[in-house]
């Protein structure tokens, strides 16, 4: 039954008007020549041109990668072990508190995340001496705390799809357990791994909340200086700016998801032809 | 969600013995048993989150009980200060501040998501309608403004609200069209009310609502309406006698990963919202880092998240419940 309801097509089309008509107006304006964010004053790309000239701009977007690079990585290796230890080993103990600890932090909210790793880095400075200042090492680790369990969240799921007989199998064949990590369970599992990875690195690209908690003097995150200037109003240079950023992710993901697509397919193609060449 | 704390300290350490691994080895686990392997995947993570995560939370939950003193660190426990200060919890009870706080963030975030629920729905039921293709593109779009940056997005309605942007004089005209005269507004306001943070909340939280609705309805089964249409129900009782109450996970699951961040909102209230009725997050924020009230803010944060913990644990337990009941049917 595909009855077209006119009803429920009005609302799916003003739902994606809402989704994209404030982005898109953003887009429009940081072309505007006027110094006046919301009242049109001519074509311009002067805003562009003095983002590329605005080192302050520069040094965030540089320290944010590193960061997210580094903390995504780290949060993708620990999130993996976690996802794998959770799916494969049925008992150990801890378990409950284990499983307890890898959703918690998916609905603490960020501003207890926040202050709650706040008051550790401040008292375990107090108690052993480190961390002597807040900055790169804080931040970094606060995020691979947070993102970790995404990670978790995404490997766990494809495990528990994955067929652990295959794994059972090249055990009984003599693989050491290794070699079955490296040939069997890394492999199939890799799309949820690579996933993973991009949904810790976006996150971490995009923490304002427990970042402005953790951060120390000098190190200004892209988004906390995106914070600072937001929270004095519109100005049409932080909309060439969101521009970029949306234009940027928006392409990585329109192209990631055309991608994925086309390995669907060509995985269901693969099937159909080993089907018909095995009747 | 997070175990009692007592059976914290003893156990990230026993799970990295081999003793431990032992009898679940035996137990026929799997392919890790040997060689200590699996002790390497379970106790990283686990200690890893035991020292971030839980070690801060319990800090937290400690912090709630102490004196605010005029030392640095700004606490204290024992000596001349009570062991279990009580002050604080009395204070959430007695003072207005935290009352109303709790209230409006209770309000905006329950309108917030009531709007999603009522936006998402048609719009979850309307994917599962258009030809697959065209689906997957739309499912795209339901998802790429998550990717985009969380804070641009709200930045993105601040241009759109502000007293002279275009949006804001289209709703001023149709607004001055529609009421007499004496009525009519030079402005929408807009900016810095409960409003502003209910709007930008349904926007950035709407994809949370749609995609766990839309996976709800995806796994419908289409012949049950065809039934019903043929024995003559009219699509309106359709959809109340067999989609919606099929859906009921969906709108659970939807619902409270709109309102939980939605109550503990930091971001969207400090931006459009109006300072002087904080949302409870504001107020965390404010007590702990302009106030230095370490204590105080730790007290507000314990009582957020047991306004959030029951939600989520009822939440968990009916869903397994349910899962339970589709496994047992035939």
């Amino acid at each position: 039954m595909r009855r077209r309801s006119t009803f429920l097509f009005t609302v799916m089309a003003f739902g994606f008007a809402f989704f994209y008509v404030p982005i898109l107006s953003m887009i429009f304006f940081s072309f505007n020549a006027s110094r006046l964010a919301t009242v049109w004053g001519g074509f311009s790309t002067k805003w562009y041109a003095a983002l590329f000239r605005n080192q302050q701009v520069l040094d965030a977007l540089v320290l944010s990668l590193k960061i997210a690079l580094l903390s995504a990585t780290c949060a993708t290796i620990l999130g993996t072990m976690a996802g794998i230890a959770l799916a494969r080993f049925r008992r150990f103990r801890g378990r409950v508190l284990f499983s307890g600890l890898v959703t918690a932090p998916l609905i603490m909210p960020e501003v207890i995340t926040g202050i709650s790793t706040l008051m550790f880095f401040i008292l375990l400075a107090d108690w052993v001496g480190w961390p002597g200042s807040r900055g790169f090492t804080t931040i970094t680790l606060a995020h691979i705390t947070f993102s970790m369990v995404f990670v978790t969240t995404v490997v766990h799921a494809r495990m528990l799809q994955a067929d652990a007989a295959i794994e059972e199998a090249a055990m009984d064949l003599g693989s050491r357990p290794w070699q079955v990590l490296k040939d069997i369970t890394l492999p199939v599992i890799s799309p949820a791994i690579l996933s993973g990875w991009l949904l810790a690195f976006t996150i971490s690209l995009d923490d304002v909340v427990i970042t402005s908690f953790v951060t120390g003097p000098g190190n200004t995150t892209l988004p906390l200086l995106i914070w600072s200037k937001v929270k004095l109003g519109v100005t049409p240079d932080i909309n060439a700016l969101a521009t970029l950023i949306v234009l940027t992710v928006g392409a990585g993901v329109l192209i990631a998801g055309i991608l994925l697509q086309r390995a669907e397919r060509r995985r269901e193609r693969d099937m159909q032809l080993a089907y018909r060449a095995n009747q | 969600m997070t175990p009692p704390p007592s059976a914290s300290p003893a156990s990230p350490a026993t799970a990295t013995t081999p003793a431990a691994a032992r009898p679940a080895a035996a137990a026929g686990a799997g392919w890790f048993d040997r060689r200590g392997w699996r002790d390497v995947i379970i106790a990283a993570p686990y200690l890893w989150l035991v020292v971030f995560f839980l070690v801060p939370f319990l800090i937290v939950i400690a912090m709630s009980f102490a004196t605010r003193t005029p030392t640095a660190p700004p606490f204290g426990f024992g000596g001349e200060n009570p062991i279990l200060n009580l002050q604080g919890y009395r204070r959430l009870f007695t003072d207005d501040l935290y009352i109303r706080a709790f209230l409006t963030s209770l309000l905006n975030a329950a309108v917030a998501t009531l709007l999603c629920l009522l936006v998402g729905y048609p719009m979850a039921l309307a994917l599962t309608r258009v030809s697959p293709s065209r689906r997957n593109i739309l499912l795209m779009l339901v998802v790429l403004p998550f990717w985009t940056s969380f804070l641009l997005r709200v930045y993105a309605w601040m241009g759109l609200m502000g007293t002279n942007s275009w949006f804001n004089r289209l709703l001023t005209d149709i607004w001055n069209f529609l009421v007499p005269a004496d009525m009519a507004l030079r402005y929408v306001p807009m900016m810095n009310t409960n409003f502003a943070v209910v709007l930008v909340m349904v926007y950035t939280y709407l994809p949370f609502m749609i995609l766990p609705l839309y996976a709800s309805l995806e796994r419908l089964d289409p012949t049950l309406d065809e039934a019903a249409m043929d024995l003559g129900s009219r699509p309106a009782q359709v959809f109340r006698d067999i989609t919606l109450p099929q859906s009921v996970p969906g709108i659970i699951a939807g619902g409270l990963l709109v309102f939980i961040p939605a109550a503990g909102e930091l971001v969207i209230p400090t931006l459009v919202g109006n300072a002087g009725q904080p949302m409870i997050g504001r107020v965390i924020a404010d007590e702990f880092a302009s106030a230095r009230d370490w204590p105080m803010a730790s007290t507000v944060a314990v009582a957020l998240l047991f306004l959030m913990v029951f939600p989520m644990m009822a939440y968990t337990h009916f869903q397994a419940r349910s899962e339970e009941r589709r496994k047992d049917a035939p």
